[in-house]
């Protein structure tokens, strides 16, 4: 593929001396594959974290317990409160001091390492605004509609797993959305703990040679596509799910 | 009529503009001859760093110590003049020295070809420095150590590259030094990468007693003082070029290096040894 491109865009470079060097250079190209790899990977994980923390926090909100209550709302205000390039600083250099590692001779390789621990702040922080927009989309089921299930003889799980989620799911959907995107562009911060995610491999590349608004550009337009596919997924799915007549 | 005070209102701000331009433009062509001019003020006004240990540095009593402040004391004398230090920052120097607000500049500048086209730089340079490592006492004995092994580093650095190239370095590049220095210590890597008198500054301290600095530089980067680029050729240039050549070839350098608990790298010593005049023929004579 390097090979089909390489000779229009060193070409380009000679003519007008706009450098896309990623494009022709075979280090720079490698290092620009990982770049992709890593931020693209880095979004999956960190979103279904966040997912699941999401529904399992507006489980626990419903929970009897008090303590459970206490502990989940404590979670969304400590993380929604707080900006997430702090959290990554926080996790990465605070915790990451006491979790355990592996003596290499020299250096330690941390059980937990940075990539991981970026899945784990970005997870935690949109997790937390995935809580309240589940709950929403949970309290948002109108009390009649369950009544009418219980007066059909269903059982409280019956009503759970065949009324109420898939209602509440559909609800919360849009705002899901926003979060969601919002959450994928919030990956371009793991540079802060050096993760090697597109932000960051960019950034070297144009540092080691001068062609900050080539790379700039391309950066801009790396996270438009991602996150335009995403957000085209996530309204499929909406469209897809969508009851006729319901909610209109 | 709205317009018009538009026009009126631009045309003002253009003129203000281009008076401004002209003024700045006009600066550097009245500086009369700048030697003649030092001798007769009777002080020497030398752009020194305000805070960059060991080169130039408070001390207690808050006048300036160090390398460079001594070297520049050494001009004040040479001339007989007063020494007067103006503290500059690595932002404006280049402008104080357009602006006349100084004669000098002693203030570690990278000698670069594109800096020689705004400031006259003085030949040869008196400093150098350039990226080493800092690592655990012990762990590291060359470059070549680092080979698949996780190096710590900030990010922007030029030879990261390099270093991941030529070495096969695993370089984990942080935004700040202190969050390199701090991944360092807590062994996240095997040494972190940075100029060589950065780190020997760290060195001194004693929160970093168990580390040391293994290798030499990888690349040699000379710093250079610099005088206004119209004077690069005349009497004041040529003085200072003077001062240079004798800072090496008297060994001053090395002897400053030694006073102020700096390891001279191997530059100093070939420097030293290329530019001391060879008298031997005097003693072939006899």
């Amino acid at each position: 593929m390097l090979d089909l491109m390489a000779p229009f865009f060193r070409n380009l470079y000679e003519r007008t001396g706009t450098n896309f060097n990623v494009f022709y250079d075979r280090f720079e190209f490698d290092r620009f594959l990982g770049g992709i790899g890593t931020s693209l990977e880095l979004m999956f994980w960190s979103i279904l974290l966040s997912l699941v923390i999401g529904v399992l926090g507006a489980w626990t909100q419903s929970a009897r317990s008090r303590f459970l209550r206490i502990g989940v709302n404590a979670y969304i205000q400590a993380f929604r409160n707080t900006p997430p390039m702090i959290q990554l600083l926080f996790f990465y250099f605070g915790l990451g001091a006491f979790t355990p590692q592996i003596d290499m001779g020299g250096y330690y390789q941390p059980i937990i390492s940075s990539f991981t621990w970026a899945i784990i702040a970005i997870g935690i922080f949109g997790g937390a605004f995935n809580v309240e927009i589940f709950r929403s989309g949970l309290e948002a089921v109108p009390d009649s509609t369950l009544e009418a299930a219980e007066s059909l003889c269903m059982s409280k799980w019956q009503v759970y797993r065949h009324v109420t989620l898939p209602l509440a799911f559909r609800i919360s959907l849009p705002a899901l959305t926003n979060n969601l995107v919002s959450l994928a562009k919030t990956t371009s911060l793991a540079y802060v703990i050096a993760v090697p995610e597109m932000t960051y491999v960019l950034n070297q590349v144009w540092s080691d040679n001068a062609n900050v608004p080539e790379m700039m550009l391309l950066l801009f337009l790396f996270y438009v596509i991602v996150v335009t596919l995403l957000a085209a997924a996530l309204h499929f799915l909406e469209r897809r799910l969508a009851l006729p007549g319901y909610g209109r | 009529m709205e317009f018009r005070e538009t026009i009126k209102a631009a045309t003002a701000a253009l003129a203000v503009l281009v008076g401004v331009g002209a003024a700045f433009s006009a600066a550097p062509a009245n500086a009369a001859d700048r030697m003649k001019e030092i001798l007769e003020r009777g002080t020497v006004r030398i752009g020194v760093q305000g805070a960059f240990k060991p080169l130039s540095f408070p001390a207690p009593d808050g006048q300036l110590q160090g390398i460079e402040v001594d070297l520049a004391k050494s001009v004040a004398d040479a001339l007989g003049v007063k020494f007067e230090p103006v503290v500059i920052t690595t932002a404006n120097r280049m402008q104080f020295l357009q602006q006349g607000k100084i004669d000098l500049i002693i203030g570690g500048m990278f000698d670069t070809a594109e800096r020689r086209k705004i400031v006259g730089m003085i030949e040869p340079a008196y400093w150098t420095s350039g990226p080493t490592l800092l690592a655990k006492k012990g762990v590291i004995k060359s470059w070549k150590d680092l080979a698949g092994k996780p190096l710590c580093s900030k990010q922007g650095n030029l030879y990261n590259r390099q270093i991941e190239t030529e070495f096969k370095a695993k370089v984990i590049a942080f935004t700040g030094n202190t969050e390199g220095k701090e991944a360092l210590r807590s062994g996240k890597c095997v040494a972190w990468v940075y100029d060589d008198i950065v780190i020997m500054a760290d060195l001194a301290t004693p929160e970093w007693a168990d580390y040391e600095m293994p290798v030499g530089v990888l690349y040699d980067n000379p710093w250079a003082s610099a005088v206004p680029l119209e004077e690069k050729d005349k009497a004041w240039g040529v003085f200072v070029t003077g001062m240079a050549y004798k800072w090496q070839a008297s060994g001053k350098l090395i002897e400053l290096a030694k006073k102020w608990h700096v390891t001279p790298s191997a530059w100093f010593a070939k420097q030293h040894e290329k530019l001391h005049w060879d008298t031997s023929y005097l003693e072939a004579r006899k």
